[in-house]
């Protein structure tokens, strides 16, 4: 009996160990997790607050200011041009991501099921096109596109990311493919399907989290590019956010509050697609790397 | 007649579909990456200036030259080398062992696993922003935790001084990719076999042998393809520096691509930073190869 109670009294000691060191591991977690807080409580704060010394860590009161200057209510004159680059950003990420996920897709499948002469030469091509940095090739895409008047335009832009896009959704859905049994593709071809119909009808269907998983990849690398576009863009015409994101810089001082509540706006769609698709995201990221 | 024609067009699709499928591909990168590298190559060989386009002549190798004896390119080099294998090191420690301590909690881990995730959301530009002003030295969160703790006004000047500005885009750095480790570490515990862990444990090897003789060997494929990601990202380490001290003070904090945007466009040589990108983008060629080989070896020892 006496037994019975010390194992009992370990076993609730054990649990109590553990719940304390969930507690711990919560806290370090949140630590790497304050300067998102720090980002969302500044864009609300009242404008005294943002440069105040001594610090004051919590608002005293929320105000939306920031947001109700970027989105322009009742401002005739807006400092950012904001809607304009809104939709440079979704013109240049969604129309790259729609014409990469689809090229990508299509060699992607051809390199996972295919063995043809080159076939590795080519791959290794591809993955040495991925490992040139962004501001490499927008040096002489700048002048190539100065002559051919797409600098400073939206469609150059997307021309830039779409090349940018396609060897890492080739990579990716490659490694998805490969995970789908070749005896299925088989099997359909003796039932009388074309290569092509097999593909379509059988492993598309079944590559598609892999196809959402690429498709976001390549729309967060658009979306949060830098490099290419401070090189190709110039004006609202075509400047995207994170260029835009220097407007709130004068010589000597830092508009941080409004910068605050444009880096709220930019996170929106990358929170959205990165808490919906985890999972792939995490496959996409492990297992398109092993294969 | 119709059908056979059909069905020829049918034969020669199939037969080269491997190619058909591919060629999209090939043609857009072709077009919008090799072609502008192979224009690059040429345009390094010339005296470009964006001013007077016009004058732009052939030179050869001379910017190749002028390059070699430039010091600001190779302490531009240098501190990419000190940036990428510090950054690499911490990342991987640090991600080693969050991604333990998150493997081991045991109630809302995937609330912690998507709060640690929140910094691969930020865009390199947004973090390199955000932590500028948190490095600021009058207005800066960093300072004014110092003084919220020691309780005097101390204005550390964080992204002017040198040693310390790269400390700087160490923190931002380190902050921003950690969570990239953690979550390929994660996925190399969450597959680890069982089996191997109990019968240690009935052999009595304690949890510090455990994971030196068994997770450590295990996950290396995991540790190797994150550190080969983080590598070559690292080796284009732009957006951060650019924001941050723009490679300044006096080109002490200067990358290789930070130097060759301001060669190409700041200060007009397009010549110069054309041939500087070449140097860069052919040493990085080299380096990810003998990266991948070394994937592949390490690959072999496990399977």
């Amino acid at each position: 009996m006496s037994l019975s109670r010390t194992k009992r009294i370990s076993a609730r000691k054990k649990r109590f160990r553990q719940e304390f060191y969930n507690v711990i591991v919560y806290v370090i977690v949140l630590v790497f997790f304050l300067p998102v807080i720090w980002i969302i409580l500044t864009s609300m704060r009242p404008e005294i607050e943002v440069n105040a010394r001594p610090p004051i860590f919590l608002p005293q009161k929320l105000v939306f200011d920031s947001f109700i200057h970027l989105f322009g209510a009742g401002h005739a004159e807006k400092s950012v041009p904001f809607y304009d680059y809104l939709g440079n950003s979704l013109f240049a990420s969604l129309v790259s991501t729609g014409i990469a996920i689809t090229i990508g897709t299509l060699s992607g499948y051809s390199f996972a099921r295919f063995r043809f002469r080159g076939a590795k030469a080519t791959f290794i091509g591809m993955m040495l096109a991925r490992s040139i940095p962004g501001i490499a090739v927008s040096l002489p895409l700048f002048i190539l596109f100065a002559r051919l008047g797409l600098l400073d335009k939206k469609t150059g832009l997307s021309l830039a990311y779409t090349a940018m896009n396609i060897p890492f959704t080739t990579w990716l859905m490659q490694g998805f493919f490969k995970d789908i049994p070749a005896d299925l593709d088989e099997a359909a071809q003796i039932d009388g399907c074309s290569r092509w119909q097999s593909f379509t009808r059988i492993d598309l269907p079944l590559a598609l989290p892999g196809l959402a998983a690429s498709g976001i990849f390549a729309f967060l690398t658009s979306w949060n590019e830098f490099q290419i576009a401070s090189v190709l863009t110039r004006t609202p015409a075509s400047k995207t956010f994170p260029v835009g994101l220097y407007d709130f810089t004068q010589q000597f001082t830092v508009d941080w509050r409004g910068m605050c509540a444009m880096s709220v706006v930019m996170l929106v769609p990358a929170i959205v697609f990165v808490l919906l698709t985890q999972r792939q995201l995490v496959r996409g990221l492990t297992f398109g790397a092993f294969k | 007649m119709i059908r056979s024609v059909r069905q020829g067009r049918r034969r020669f699709f199939d037969r080269n579909i491997a190619f058909l499928m591919i060629l999209p591909a090939i043609i857009i990168v072709t077009a919008l990456i090799v072609v502008p590298m192979v224009y690059s190559f040429y345009l390094s060989l010339t005296n470009l200036n964006l001013l007077h386009p016009s004058r732009a002549r052939f030179i050869g190798f001379k910017n190749y030259l002028k390059l070699l004896e430039d010091p600001i390119f190779w302490r531009s080099l240098m501190n990419t080398v000190i940036f990428m294998g510090v950054a690499v090191n911490v990342e991987f420690l640090l991600g080693l062992i969050l991604a333990q301590l998150i493997f081991k909690v045991t109630r809302g881990q995937s609330i912690v696993r998507t709060a640690i995730m929140a910094p691969m959301m930020f865009a390199p530009v947004l973090v390199g922003f955000q932590f500028k002003w948190f490095f600021n030295d009058q207005v800066g969160l960093v300072n004014n935790l110092i003084y919220f703790f020691t309780g005097e006004y101390r204005l550390i000047p964080w992204l002017i001084n040198y040693p310390l500005n790269l400390l700087a885009l160490l923190a931002a750095e380190i902050w921003m990719s950690t969570p990239f480790m953690v979550i390929i570490l994660l996925a190399g515990l969450v597959s680890l076999p069982a089996e191997p862990f109990e019968a240690a444990a009935v052999d009595g090897a304690s949890p510090w042998q455990q994971f030196r003789y068994i997770t450590l060997p295990l996950i290396g494929p995991f540790t190797y393809i994150a550190m080969v990601i983080r590598s070559l990202d690292l080796g284009r380490a732009y957006d951060l520096v650019r924001i941050m001290t723009a490679g300044g003070p006096a080109n002490r904090s200067e990358m290789i691509w930070t130097y060759t945007f301001r060669l190409a466009i700041n200060d007009n040589k397009f010549g110069m930073g054309t041939a500087m990108s070449f140097v860069t983008v052919v040493l990085s060629f080299i380096f990810v190869i003998y990266l991948f080989q070394q994937l592949a070896k390490s690959r072999q020892e496990v399977y």
